[in-house]
């Protein structure tokens, strides 16, 4: 029990001092380059926390990193790796917003179908890439990879069709009101809404963001899948084929339904994500000149979290307060916010090094001695 | 007719050249035993290094050199973590992803003052067409033939490339070295080669290729970089190399298919020709996961990619 | 004996300490060879045989200890000082690098080139072929290893090192993988290497061939140097006495017993392996109720390819099994245990456990569907680590904590983990391949019992085993498996070694 305690705390401290050092190697470049890293990471940090609205804007913009870095994670946790998170992403969010567009039906309902026909979509996008693996044994990052692009021009091919393209526009129609899940939508912008927000300045700032369901549904999704994945035997199976296939084919176990499965729902994830956005936020989709990048973010998530979970809930609140609190060192300090792009790859890169990590407190050690010798003390053992 | 496949195939030389200098890259180094998804990250820094030298010095060669100097560093922090620290390639890779793209904007903002997208380099200071004054001798500058063969020297320079590359893997010591560190790593260690130094030397050659492929875009191509610049290429460099079977003559064969559908797609946006061209960009990716999914166990991955390499382990 | 030349001494390791973490595997060794002797190193799996070796050959560092090559004292720290001191060593897995061919694999590192760093293959396949003519080492310069056999391989490593100017070589367990034929090839071709001056070190655990072969012996155990001793002059006996470090009985206590019904039924089975070659050969057996059959034979004789068969891990190409009377010829695995089949894998790390999941979740592995370890898909944790506890108590695995991840046992006690989890699930058969490979005596011992047990309780046995010893002591028939099929079946009472070796050889059928 206290190996098992002990080799947690290990990887968490991993992941604290990965971020740690993210944070250093920024300061160092900001401060090289002519910009007070204080500063900077007073101003990021202010833009996070200073109003409630930035706050909530911060959990806004979480939403579907958590749930494509969870999307990563659960892959990860069968032994794949899904690259394609931004492809499952796209199509959630095409569909959603196709669904949501053309669908006519009441209030909830119309969430749900929506919800769940992105998902659906995704899963299915995602099983390409199981199956592939499954059946015909291609490595699952490259397939992926194929998969995003030809996510990506599907999305921009279905927003030139005429009847799904707003004219004088590169996005698609608006979806129906009835498929939004901004909280209070209807009534913030009614007469009574309006006249008691005017004399409540916070919650007419929180009001004004795109506050909507998203993050409640992703944070009882992150919850779900962590049940899924220790409590089920589904979640069994899928740990037994990630950490040891070929013990798991001889439990009995089908590696590649296994494998299939576990792409589905990791593709039905991002899915999740692309129709939360497009329900909370976008309410459409847009012809796309580069990535969104919603995917790639969601790799770096799932690392910084750990493969856990319920870390991709708190990873993805990070890379959300970084990216938005670091947006605002560009208006108020003119420094570049790509910053944030830097420091983001620099955790990653340490959490990828475990075993540098791991040498740093072994090379302290080393100094120590010699440190204390120094100040004239007595070593003892 | 004759003049537009000239057009057809001169677009599809020009946009299979960056790739086929990335894919190189990729070639070299997952032939050691390291993939390298970061491609896409050193194509980017490279790209803007390009943009930029070749903007204040006027000179595309030290630019174009300097972009592959870029690409080389960058790819020395992914040598140093997956090669050293046994870092998971993969997950080393996407950070070199993040720092890339990151890294080129950052100093984009700091020299084209605030701008993330830097100044068009003058036309003259681009890379050159080398056979331009023959062509215009012969009073040729618009026929099939210079549509195909009077290409910017990077073209050629490419296509020189894949051959030095094919060379010395397989007809050079270092070459047979590099493939044996890839394909079994201890077997080369216990025939006293330097595992890590070959490593080093081939993940860092992979990130000037990448450099040197992003600036093939930014210097010749176009003559500026952008953020959406790269977006991508690097990921499709690296299909290619797989496609290709992970040998610089397949790599480039594959450049060459990516080229041809960039090529359709700008040839029938001038014609009259209705094609969604999205669904033309598609066809590269559609092909490569059908040819992968036909050609399936032909492939033949180095057996060691991907794996750290560790001495006296197990 | 005569081409020793005891005033040379060509390798003295002094005092060789090896520390790894806590572990010492190697504790103040001593090890002298002289100039063209065969010095055999004997110990058992994990003794600490290899890692001196590998010390002499520059792939780990003595943590204390001398080196002294021809009388000078030596800092080998990489394999590139070994060889330039006149050291090749043939590994036990080779170092080949597959897709090249056998020149290529032999110049590597010290290829021959032109002007730049280009290869000159020309001039190294004629070095290639002149050195394998000198020593008789015949091998196809342009073969692809991946295509040749492994006798092949190995004479391609002898010819690596001679290639290096190897005068002292060491051969790690040379035998494990090659048929009595290719032992025989390969003792003449140590004795030639002997007679030109070379010198051979050999590692191995197999006491005939040193009696065959070697001079003198080293024997190691636990780390320890234990003696060394001139082969004429001690029996096997005394070598294994030595090595184990107590008498050893080889023989193990079985009653007599008849067997019952039969309970696993094969006809005409065809396999084929992972590269698509029939593996398996229209091969038929039966086993019975309360008997263990031992299939003995040498290594890649589709042994491997039959068990994955059986247990529906492998497609069969033709042929039936049948298990109680029951067709389970196509069967998923799943159906295959549910028919009463347990099989104790031939790789316990690769096939018997996940090694990241705790003990207790191994322990469920193919039950962890059934009630009470989970019901309508969720799991019970709970009942899964009351039976485990209780299997960690019963089989007496360590430590006894069953949070624990498997990959923190030994490999002993990961194969009691396992032994217990497929004895549990009550089987009318079970199969076992190479169940005591790299386990110390005690385990072996602990494991023939429990194979002995469930024959004794009427259950049906399969012993799958490349050691004919254990096939001999532990079994009640024994069939010799050869190119996939079987070449017969004797009784185990009647078996002779000889007889049985010449079968695995493919020599002789069955009258």
């Amino acid at each position: 029990m206290n190996k098992r305690k002990r080799l947690l705390s290990h990887s968490f401290g991993i992941t604290v001092i990965s971020i740690l050092m993210g944070f250093i190697v920024g300061a160092i470049i900001l401060h090289r380059t002519g910009y007070n890293p204080f500063e900077a990471y007073g101003i990021m940090a202010r833009g996070v926390f200073e109003k409630p609205k930035y706050l909530v804007q911060t959990i806004i913009n979480s939403t579907p990193l958590i749930l494509t870095g969870l999307s990563v994670v659960f892959a990860f946790r069968t032994g794949l790796f899904n690259i394609g998170a931004e492809g499952q992403f796209i199509i959630g969010a095409l569909t959603a917003a196709w669904v949501g567009y053309f669908l006519k039906l009441p209030p909830v309902i119309h969430v749900v179908v929506v919800f769940f026909a992105a998902a659906i979509a995704a899963a299915l996008w995602g099983g390409i890439a199981g199956f592939f693996k499954a059946k015909l044994g291609i490595n699952e990052v490259i397939t992926t990879i194929m998969l995003n692009w030809i996510a990506f021009y599907t999305q921009n091919y279905f927003v030139t069709l005429e009847s799904f393209k707003k004219p004088d526009s590169e996005a698609s129609y608006a979806i129906q009101n009835t498929a939004s899940i901004v909280i209070l939508e209807g009534w913030k912008k009614s007469q009574a809404g309006r006249e008691w927000l005017k004399n409540h300045p916070i919650w007419r700032d929180v009001l004004k963001t795109d506050f909507n369901w998203g993050f409640l549904i992703a944070i009882l999704i992150a919850i779900l899948i962590w049940y899924i994945l220790n409590k089920t035997t589904l979640g069994y199976e899928l740990r037994a084929v990630g950490f040891n296939r070929f013990a798991a084919e001889y439990g009995g176990i089908s590696v590649k339904k296994s494998i299939v499965a576990s792409m589905m729902i990791a593709g039905a994830l991002a899915g999740a994500a692309g129709a939360l956005h497009v329900m909370g936020v976008s309410h459409k989709v847009s012809t796309l000149a580069t990535m969104e990048g919603y995917g790639f973010d969601g790799i770096a998530v799932s690392l910084i979290a750990g493969s856990s979970p319920i870390g991709c809930i708190l990873a993805g609140l990070l890379f959300s307060g970084l990216k938005y609190g670091g947006s605002k060192i560009q208006y108020t300090m003119n420094a570049p916010p790509e910053i944030i792009s830097i420091i983001i790859g620099v955790i990653v890169l340490f959490i990828a090094m475990p075993r540098l990590i791991d040498a740093i407190p072994k090379a302290v050690a080393k100094i120590m001695p010699f440190v204390s010798r120094r100040r004239g003390e007595k070593h003892v053992g | 007719m004759l003049d537009n496949i000239g057009i057809i195939i001169g677009i599809t030389l020009m946009y299979a050249t960056p790739l086929i200098y990335t894919a190189l890259g990729g070639v070299i180094s997952e032939n050691s035993g390291v993939v390298n998804i970061g491609l896409e990250g050193m194509m980017t820094l490279g790209a803007f290094v390009g943009a930029a030298v070749g903007y204040y010095m006027g000179n595309p060669w030290i630019a174009f050199l300097a972009a592959g100097a870029a690409g080389g560093l960058l790819a020395l922090c992914h040598a140093i973590a997956s090669v050293t620290f046994n870092a998971q390639q993969v997950v080393s890779g996407i950070a070199i992803n993040f720092i890339g793209p990151g890294l080129a904007m950052f100093l984009s903002r700091l020299f084209f003052k605030g701008a993330t997208m830097t100044k068009a380099i003058d036309i003259n200071h681009k890379i050159p067409k080398p056979l331009d004054p023959i062509f215009e001798g012969l009073s040729l500058q618009d026929s099939f033939l210079a549509q195909i063969f009077n290409q910017y020297a990077t073209v050629y320079i490419a296509f020189l490339l894949v051959f030095a590359m094919w060379f010395v893997m397989y007809k050079t010591r270092f070459g047979m070295r590099l493939r044996a560190v890839g394909e079994h790593p201890r077997a080369a260690d216990t025939l006293g080669i330097n595992v890590y130094r070959i490593r080093y030397i081939c993940v860092i050659l992979s990130g000037v290729f990448a450099g040197l492929g992003g600036a093939a875009m930014s210097l010749a191509v176009v003559s500026l970089f952008s953020p959406t610049l790269i977006s991508g290429q690097g990921f499709i460099a690296l299909a290619a190399m797989i496609f290709g079977n992970w040998k610089p003559q397949g790599a480039m064969g594959a450049c060459l298919l990516f080229g041809a559908a960039q090529g359709l797609v700008v040839f029938l946006g001038g014609t009259s020709i209705r094609v969604p061209s999205q669904l033309l960009s598609m066809l590269p990716y559609l092909i490569t996961l059908i040819v992968l999914a036909v050609f399936v166990g032909r492939s033949r991955m180095p057996k060691a990619d991907g794996i750290p390499y560790e001495k006296g382990g197990g | 004996m005569q081409h020793i030349d005891f005033k040379s001494k060509v390798v003295e390791m002094k005092n060789i300490t090896k520390v790894f973490g806590n572990v010492t595997a190697n504790d103040q060794i001593h090890l002298t060879v002289h100039k063209g002797e065969v010095h055999a190193l004997l110990g058992e799996n994990g003794a600490g045989k290899s890692t001196l070796m590998n010390i002499l050959y520059g792939l780990y560092r003595p943590t204390r200890g001398e080196i002294y090559i021809n009388g000078k004292k030596t800092d080998i720290a990489t394999p590139n000082i070994a060889i330039q001191q006149g050291i090749g060593m043939v590994h036990q897995h080779f170092m080949l690098v597959e897709p090249f061919t056998v020149v290529e694999n032999i110049v590597l590192g010290r290829e021959t080139t032109n002007f730049g760093g280009v290869l000159d293959m020309k001039k190294a396949t004629e070095d290639v072929i002149s050195l394998s003519e000198q020593y008789g080492l015949y091998v196809d310069p342009n073969a692809k290893v991946e295509d040749i056999t492994v006798g092949m391989q190995q004479r391609v490593e002898i010819l690596k090192a001679l290639y290096r100017g190897a005068d002292i070589l060491i051969l790690d367990e040379p035998t494990a993988v090659l048929t009595p034929q290719e032992i025989r090839e390969l003792i003449e071709i140590i004795r030639n290497l002997t007679k030109e001056g070379k010198t051979i070190i050999l590692i191995t655990h197999k006491l005939k061939e040193i009696k065959q072969v070697a001079d003198y012996c080293t024997i190691i155990r636990r780390g320890r140097h234990i003696d060394t001793v001139d082969v004429s002059a001690v029996t096997e006996e005394e070598l294994a006495a030595k090595m184990v470090g107590r008498e050893v009985s080889f023989d193990i206590e079985k009653k007599e017993k008849e067997r019952g019904k039969v309970v696993l039924q094969i006809e005409g089975l065809t396999v084929k392996d992972n590269r698509g070659i029939e593996a398996v050969k229209g091969l038929s057996l039966e086993v019975y109720e309360g008997e263990i059959l031992g299939v003995a034979g040498i290594d890649g004789n589709g042994q491997s390819e039959l068990i994955e068969a059986i247990t529906g891990l492998r497609p069969i190409e033709a042929g039936r099994v049948k298990m109680n009377g029951k067709d389970i010829t196509h069967c998923k695995p799943k159906e295959i245990i549910d028919s009463k089949i347990s099989t104790i894998p031939e790789d316990r790390q690769k096939r018997g456990l996940v090694l990241d999941f705790s003990v207790a979740e191994n322990m469920v592995l193919e039950n962890y569907a059934k009630e009470p370890f989970s019901k309508k898909g969720i799991l019970n944790h709970g009942e899964i680590s009351q039976f485990s506890k209780e299997l960690i108590q019963t089989f007496d695995i360590r430590p006894k904590e069953e949070t624990l991840k498997a990959r923190i046992l030994s490999g002993g006690n990961q194969q009691k983990a396992i032994i217990a989890r497929e004895i549990t699930n009550d089987p009318d058969l079970l199969i076992t391949a190479q169940p005591t490979r790299g386990l110390d005596i005690g385990a072996i011992e602990y494991v023939h019992r429990a194979l002995v047990e469930q024959r004794d309780k009427n259950r049906a046995v399969l012993l799958v085993s490349l050691e004919l010893d254990e096939i001999m002591n532990v079994s009640d028939r024994i069939a010799v498996i050869y190119e996939g099929s079987i070449v017969g079946i004797v009784d185990a009472k009647e078996a002779d070694e000889n007889r049985l070796g010449l079968m695995m050889a493919g020599g002789g059928a069955e009258e």
